[in-house]
């Protein structure tokens, strides 16, 4: 909470939003902010981080922004990188900032090309689990056994995992983070900035709203879910692997699972199987830390 | 100075390209576009054109790369076709939105289904509505001169409007023929380097673009859109003499002729208006009195202008090169309401409708004396007046295929 009233922090966003109460979406906007400073355009896609680009005559960020098409933030954003650097405005940071529907469902293959060509656009997925902003349907980064509104006995496959494939295809950098750790979100948005092409951070942004739990909740909630290993923090510069918050006791997944209400449909064997993912999950990266 | 060279549609567009000086070209090759994008490669590559080129992975991305880079403040390109340009649609609305002066070559092709890779007007008809001019070109010379033409035209403050400049597939895009280049310095003179002068997205002016916008003032950013296609063909008149004393070639938003004292006009759009014109030329020295009327300019439409000439005949046979299905052709639809208020004095033409050319079906003399034929029949009430387009070159099998 001490970062919410340092008014330092978050001052290229403006205050007086409409995001929800406890939103991290919003947290994780006014952090990037922070690091980049103000020679930056953001790029939205319609989403929750729409809010923060505007409405009719009114907009939150203190920077130049552009509502993209939904699958198309990376696209607009390799144009726009390029354009500026013919005209010689190199140093400006553009930034994609997108939810996890607008880039591992209908975003994934703008997002693929955009890395593949290499344009230096820093791209961050804020992964509240579903489509939020039109009233929380499941996309592709949804937990299993999550209710949604398209999955109202819950998901009964496993979210995917977007940065091991975005890894798999090389890029310069490359982090996950969370909304519970913030200072390991602002140094890695510091990395991306001074990377020489795209980079792409996928932070893990819990919804009060779509997960159901008290919206004080949203920084425990994201804590747990770094502390059952079920979302694990690294990073990988030039596609070498390092967790950069490495968890020593284990908490169990049942606990995080209690805490929202989105989960009371799962069945046990749902929820054996998340403890599953998550011990395998984590155990399968620390290896390819050590093998490097 | 400029030099004449056999090139086809395809090299003409993008040699239009180059002279334009456009910075970024974002690209993604579809039959029977992709000569264009691959000549723009080699110029860029053989530093003839001092330009950024994105190899996107889908025409969506294609256009919103174009904006993207429009909204940095270059002068952006990209060029599509058939399946490419639907792909694009849902984005074609943006650049239009968001006041982009973008040329977009669209190389017609007819769109699936069934699939095809030969021409018609199908792909482009799609765009109509999206607020971009529409510009249809008869030959390689005037897809040259219309990319240059239509930066003019699109980043006139009173516009800001992107541009298409479509060119039959095939029929044009890899027919070569004579081309007069015109030299750098010429069309220095005549294009400006690109100022933006509208949305740009700089740190140094921040702006937020393209948001979402409330029923209190979206009508009104739309009537905005309105006025500056109302403009544009004002504009378009302007550029044209502009164009005609710097390069000596005059460019109307149609062009006409024999139609002076023309009892049957006939309408068409882009390749197949060589033809018409030709027949037109024989059975004049027949005696007979008939005229012909290339359109060139199909967004906005330019209505007013071509009631005057169309008129004065007896019969306007308009030609579409796309099916319209469930209604008339969209061409002979926008000509049919032109002559409403001269249709109401009881002295207006009879228009008829004619369906040809789909999916790259040759529009021969023969077909086009057929045309003419009915269209006189209809003139002289032998013809049931019909509100259904005629599918002139129709195979007598047609239904059994």
């Amino acid at each position: 909470m001490n970062i919410m009233q340092n008014q330092t922090r978050g001052k290229h966003l403006f205050h007086g939003l409409t995001s929800c109460e406890g939103c991290a979406m919003e947290l994780v906007a006014r952090t990037v902010l922070d690091i980049l400073g103000t020679n930056t355009v953001v790029l939205t896609p319609p989403s929750c981080s729409a809010i923060l680009t505007g409405f009719s005559r009114e907009t939150g960020w203190h920077v130049p922004s552009f509502m993209a098409n939904l699958e198309a933030v990376a696209s607009y954003a390799s144009g726009l990188r390029t354009g500026l650097e013919v005209l010689g405005k190199d140093k400006v940071n553009v930034v994609g900032y997108a939810g996890d529907g607008g880039t591992v469902d209908i975003g994934l293959q703008a997002l693929s090309g955009a890395i593949e060509r290499g344009h230096r656009i820093i791209y961050i997925c804020y992964d509240n689990e579903a489509y939020m902003n039109t009233g929380i349907q499941r996309s592709g980064a949804t937990s299993l056994g999550a209710w949604t509104t398209t999955t109202p006995g819950g998901k009964p496959t496993q979210r995917k995992d977007v940065p091991q494939m975005l890894l798999a295809q090389g890029i310069p950098y490359l982090a996950t983070a969370s909304t519970a750790y913030i200072d390991d979100l602002a140094k890695k948005v510091e990395k991306a900035k001074n990377t020489d092409g795209p980079s792409y951070i996928h932070v893990h942004a819990p919804c009060a709203t779509g997960w159901r739990f008290p919206a004080h909740k949203t920084i425990d909630i994201a804590r747990m879910a770094v502390q059952t290993g079920l979302w694990v923090l690294y990073e990988a510069v030039d596609g070498r692997l390092k967790i950069t918050k490495e968890i020593k006791n284990f908490k169990p997944v049942e606990d995080y699972v209690k805490m929202q209400k989105r989960f009371q449909k799962a069945t046990p064997e749902m929820i054996m199987e998340l403890q599953r993912f998550a011990t395998e999950g984590y155990e399968k990266l620390a290896e390819r830390v050590e093998n490097v | 100075m400029a030099k004449r060279k056999a090139m086809d549609g395809n090299a003409a567009a993008a040699e239009g390209a180059r002279l334009a000086r456009v910075q970024v070209v974002a690209a993604y090759p579809i039959t029977p576009q992709t000569p264009i994008v691959e000549k723009l490669a080699s110029f860029i590559d053989e530093q003839k054109l001092a330009a950024r080129y994105i190899n996107v992975e889908s025409e969506h991305s294609a256009l919103c790369a174009t904006i993207g880079a429009s909204l940095a403040g270059t002068r952006a390109f990209t060029a599509t076709a058939s399946a490419g340009l639907a792909l694009m649609h849902e984005i074609t609305g943006v650049a239009a939105g968001c006041r982009l002066p973008i040329v977009m070559p669209i190389v017609n092709r007819a769109l699936p289904s069934p699939w095809s890779l030969w021409c018609d007007h199908s792909d482009s008809m799609g765009e109509r509505d999206q607020g971009w001019l529409q510009i249809y070109t008869e030959n390689a010379q005037e897809a040259l001169d219309f990319i240059i033409f239509s930066y003019r035209l699109a980043e006139d403050e009173r516009v800001l409007l992107p541009v298409n400049v479509c060119l039959d597939g095939f029929f044009l895009s890899h027919t070569s023929e004579a081309v007069i280049v015109p030299s750098q310095e010429e069309v220095d003179n005549f294009l400006p380097p690109y100022e933006p002068k509208n949305l740009v997205l700089d740190p140094l002016d921040p702006m937020a673009v393209n948001v979402l916008t409330s029923p209190a003032i979206f009508t009104e950013i739309k009537h905005q859109h309105k006025v500056a296609m109302d403009n544009s063909l004002q504009v378009f008149k302007e550029v044209s003499q502009q164009f005609q004393e710097n390069f000596g070639r005059q460019y109307g938003l149609f062009e006409t002729y024999a139609c002076n004292d023309a009892e049957i006009i006939i309408v068409s759009m882009g390749t197949m208006s060589g033809t018409v014109r030709h027949l037109v030329k024989k059975m004049r020295k027949e005696g007979q009195k008939v005229g012909a009327l290339k359109l060139t300019m199909f967004r906005p439409f330019p209505g007013r202008e071509l009631a005057e000439i169309l008129g004065k005949a007896q019969g306007v046979a308009v030609i579409d090169r796309s099916a319209g299905l469930g209604s008339l052709g969209p061409l002979a639809n926008e000509v049919r309401s032109s002559l409403y208020d001269t249709a109401n004095s009881n002295q207006g033409p009879v228009v008829c409708n004619y369906v040809a050319g789909l999916g790259g079906r040759d529009v021969t003399e023969d077909t086009i004396a057929l045309i003419i034929k009915e269209t006189v029949q209809a003139v002289e009430g032998n013809l049931k007046k019909s509100y259904e387009s005629r599918w002139i070159d129709l195979l007598e099998e047609a239904e059994s295929i």
